[in-house]
């Protein structure tokens, strides 16, 4: 395969950030070749540059300020950093193509879908009209969507975020280009979708014989689909080598700490909580979601839609155990944990928090409970207010429930220093601070409180990989130390069998499976924790993975 | 906060048109402050000669009773600035309460209060204003109680809008969990995130007020006793072919003052917008 001109090479290439940028290059000296027939894995966590090299080649930069200072990106002898921008447009979409993220803002919301992908025809191939409806009604097919005739005159948002994929991947086919480039296209998609995904690419890439640079911050995603993998760190390339090479030998020190960092899919060891009272039970919670209602729903036109959010949940947990609630988008998992934190409330059933009945409590009598309940939130950066200092942040909860302003200070910097934080960082900003950092800092609000159950809502999958690590440890450890009792929401189920005891598994708002994390794992009953668990990308590479840092000394895991 | 504020001030002065604004403004202000001093006494007094011209005997001319023009336009300022903070004062504080409850709470209480927004909305403002001082009687007081009545609702959709965003944003819900009470999530979490577009909507809405005021002056239907630059030009509309100066002298204050303010105003917005600052 590497033989001959390779399909793109790019030759030290650095774009340089404006002055007031913490670094000078945001891609410092990259070379890398992309060959006919492969694909080649960008691996890298945020800001690595892996996103701005991979543009670079179609020549996007993400503003004036961030240009290429050095180096050649060639494509059939030409440098395509030199190309006016009249070829490169000719080369868009023609010869390189790409696929966005976010399918959702990739596409135009009000095009239709089939609009769109002729759009990419009639620009760069004269054919009239109905030659180019049978071509698109062609593409839609071949990636796999059914019925195209009908999508063709779908919207996006009448499309789930998979078939957006779908049509994304089959604008960018449209011209059967040389290279595609993949900027973390299944980042947004749940696992199964993302699974259907990563197929399809493979396939098509294989059936076309294209080179398809994939960027990704995950390594699961990495081994499932990549032939060779570049991995980029702070804007330089660290390591490139083949799949098997780079996962299993990895050589630069950043590569093997990356891998470490990946949660493994074998449960940790099993703890005992038969003996403990149960703490947390739900029992037959239900919400459900009406929409298209308004002033006169119901009455004229077309009755509003009901969705069931959570439909019959229960579940209970022991004191100093940690449940996860696993499942996709739409599962219901978030509405749960919410409801359980009385942020909304629920239609229907029980919330028994250390045996009282929480679900109907007034706002009034809640609030003792909430001192016994906290919650850690998923967004690091929605989840501080931007106008307090972290020092405010932290005592404020304590300060509302009666205790002195001079003691809930000290103790809030006393809390800093357990989520291994600098006590100086009370008086600082959260903007200040990165997002790792700033779970840490959400943690430590939620622990101000003394609080005997922490309801953590997808508290580290806004993180990357090797901050993810450290803030799942520092919580394990934190929840060993203070005995807390978890319920821990995830998407992810490589998180979930590193942190949870149990866990219980939703689709579509009820539960469909529970029971210990490793009995789940093993031997998964419901045919949907099954798909669920066969989606996992890197499952087979994880397994050898595990396999062999058990039999070397087993790096350490809380 | 102390380096926020010292950003947005940087921010501000970088923006040309804001400073030549504020230079202006303040000029204004000084005008007024020292009206006392410069023109002693009343400045409803008669001084010579009507229909003198600017730069003859007096600096910009009399009036059709032979008042001094000069004297008129900086106790009108007086009247003028007056009018237009105080209204847009108390229809900020207004427009608030109204807007951040019906944000914050939503539901039932949302619908009540926004409909009753509404009905403030569907009146012609202008029109709303004349009809409030006809009955109320031509005083400052009902002056400034008219402006204040006709131009909250914008202030009040504002404010709504953005604490409907807040109070879905992630922060607000870790209050809840908190365990804290209302008050102290609207007054010390939300409202000091939607300051800087109420200060920028509120800078705005004096130009509007002081827009009103002058009309009303224009149509007579002011405080007969209060020099007002809206008076001057109602007075002098009849002669607008033989003393355009009359009109004009308080007409170009108005359009300079209003000027500055939405030059302040977008200068704010530039500085305290946060979606166009950069982190």
């Amino acid at each position: 395969m590497n033989s001959g001109q390779p399909l793109l090479s790019i030759q030290g290439l650095s774009v340089s950030l404006p002055a007031s940028a913490d670094r000078r290059h945001a891609v410092d000296g990259v070379s890398l070749d992309l060959w006919r027939n492969e694909i080649l894995c960008v691996v890298g966590e945020s800001g690595s540059g892996k996103s701005v090299m991979s543009r670079a080649v179609l020549g996007l930069f993400p503003s004036r300020h961030v240009q290429p200072s050095a180096g050649r990106i060639v494509f059939e002898g030409e440098d395509l950093l030199q190309a006016t921008p009249e070829r490169l447009r000719d080369l868009r979409g023609n010869r390189i193509a790409m696929i966005f993220q976010e399918p959702m803002t990739a596409l135009n919301p009000v095009l239709r879908i089939g609009a769109q992908i002729d759009e990419v025809l009639e620009i760069h191939r004269s054919g009239d009209g109905a030659a180019r409806r049978a071509r698109v009604l062609d593409l839609l097919a071949a990636v796999n969507l059914p019925d195209p005739q009908q999508i063709l005159s779908a919207y996006p948002h009448q499309l789930s975020g998979g078939q957006r994929q779908r049509a994304m991947i089959a604008m960018a086919l449209a011209l059967e280009p040389d290279i595609l480039i993949a900027d973390e296209p299944t980042t947004a998609l749940d696992v199964t979708t993302q699974a259907q995904i990563l197929l399809l690419i493979r396939e098509l890439q294989r059936k076309k014989g294209m080179g398809v640079i994939f960027v990704t911050h995950d390594f699961g995603v990495v081994a499932e689909i990549a032939d060779r993998i570049a991995v980029m760190q702070h804007g330089r390339l660290v390591e490139q080598g083949s799949a098997d090479q780079v996962l299993n030998q990895p050589q630069a020190a950043y590569t093997r700490s990356l891998l470490a960092a990946v949660p493994s899919l074998t449960p940790g060891p099993k703890r005992d909580f038969s003996g403990q009272p149960v703490v947390l039970s739900v029992n037959a919670l239900s919400k459900s979601y009406r929409s298209g209602g308004g002033l006169f729903g119901g009455r004229f036109g077309k009755p509003g839609r009901s969705v069931d959010a959570l439909a019959a949940v229960s579940f209970s947990v022991r004191r100093g155990e940690t449940v996860g609630i696993v499942g996709e988008s739409g599962s219901g998992k978030s509405t749960a944990a919410r409801c359980i934190a009385r942020l909304i409330n629920a239609d229907s059933g029980q919330i028994m928090v250390e045996g009282t009945d929480i679900a109907a409590l007034s706002s009034r009598a809640l609030r003792p409970v909430r001192r016994r309940m906290q919650m850690v939130f998923q967004d690091p950066f929605g989840s501080l207010n931007p106008r307090r200092t972290v020092g405010q942040l932290i005592a404020e909860g304590p300060i509302v429930h009666g205790v002195n302003q001079a003691t809930a200070h000290a103790r809030a910097l006393d809390l800093l220093e357990l989520v291994g934080l600098e006590r100086r960082a009370a008086a600082r900003f959260p903007h200040e601070f990165s997002g790792g950092q700033r779970q840490r800092i959400g943690l430590a609000r939620a622990l101000a409180l003394e609080p005997a159950i922490l309801v953590a809502d997808e508290p580290v999958s806004a993180l990357d990989v090797s901050v993810q690590d450290q803030v799942l440890k520092l919580l394990a450890d934190i929840r060993n130390r203070l005995g807390l009792t978890v319920l821990f929401i995830t998407h992810d189920l490589r998180v979930a069998s590193q942190v949870c005891d149990s866990i219980v598994v939703m689709h579509k708002g009820r539960v469909v499976e529970s029971g210990p994390v490793a009995d789940v794992y093993a031997r998964p009953a419901h045919a949907y924790t099954q798909a669920l668990l066969a989606a996992v990308p890197g499952r087979h590479w994880s397994h050898d993975n595990d396999a062999r840092s058990a039999a070397a000394p087993a790096p350490a895991l809380p | 906060m102390a380096t926020a504020l010292k950003g947005g001030i940087l921010r501000f002065l970088r923006h040309r048109p804001a400073v030549a604004g504020l230079a202006l403004l303040l000029a204004v202000l000084l005008a007024a402050a020292l009206a006392g001093v410069i023109y002693p006494g009343d400045p409803f007094a008669i001084v010579g000669k009507p229909f003198q011209p600017p730069f003859s005997e007096h600096l910009l001319g009399t009036d059709t009773l032979g008042r001094d023009l000069a004297a008129g336009l900086l106790h009108g300022a007086r009247t003028t600035l007056l009018v237009g903070v105080v209204a847009t004062l108390i229809a900020s504080v207004v427009g608030i309460t109204i807007g951040g409850l019906a944000g914050y709470f939503g539901g039932r209480l949302d619908s009540l209060l926004m409909r009753f927004t509404e009905l403030f909305q569907t009146i012609p403002f202008f029109l709303f204003a004349i009809l409030l001082v006809a009955v109320l009687g031509a005083s400052i007081r009902s002056v400034i109680f008219a402006i204040a009545v006709v131009s909250w609702p914008p202030m009040a959709r504002l404010v709504r809008g953005e604490f409907m965003a807040m109070r879905n944003r992630e922060f607000v819900q870790a209050c809840v969990s908190l365990g804290m009470g209302h008050t102290r999530i609207i007054v010390v979490h939300i409202l000091p995130n939607t300051l800087s577009s109420i200060i920028v909507t509120g800078s705005l809405m004096v130009a509007t007020a002081i827009l009103i005021e002058s009309g009303l002056s224009f149509l007579g239907l002011s405080d007969a006793n209060t020099m007002s630059w809206g008076f001057i030009i109602g007075s002098g509309r009849t002669v607008l072919r033989t003393a355009w100066w009359i009109c004009a002298v308080p007409g170009l204050a108005i359009l300079l003052t209003v000027m500055a303010i939405n030059l302040v105003g977008d200068g704010l917005n530039d500085a305290l917008n946060p979606r166009l600052r950069s982190l």
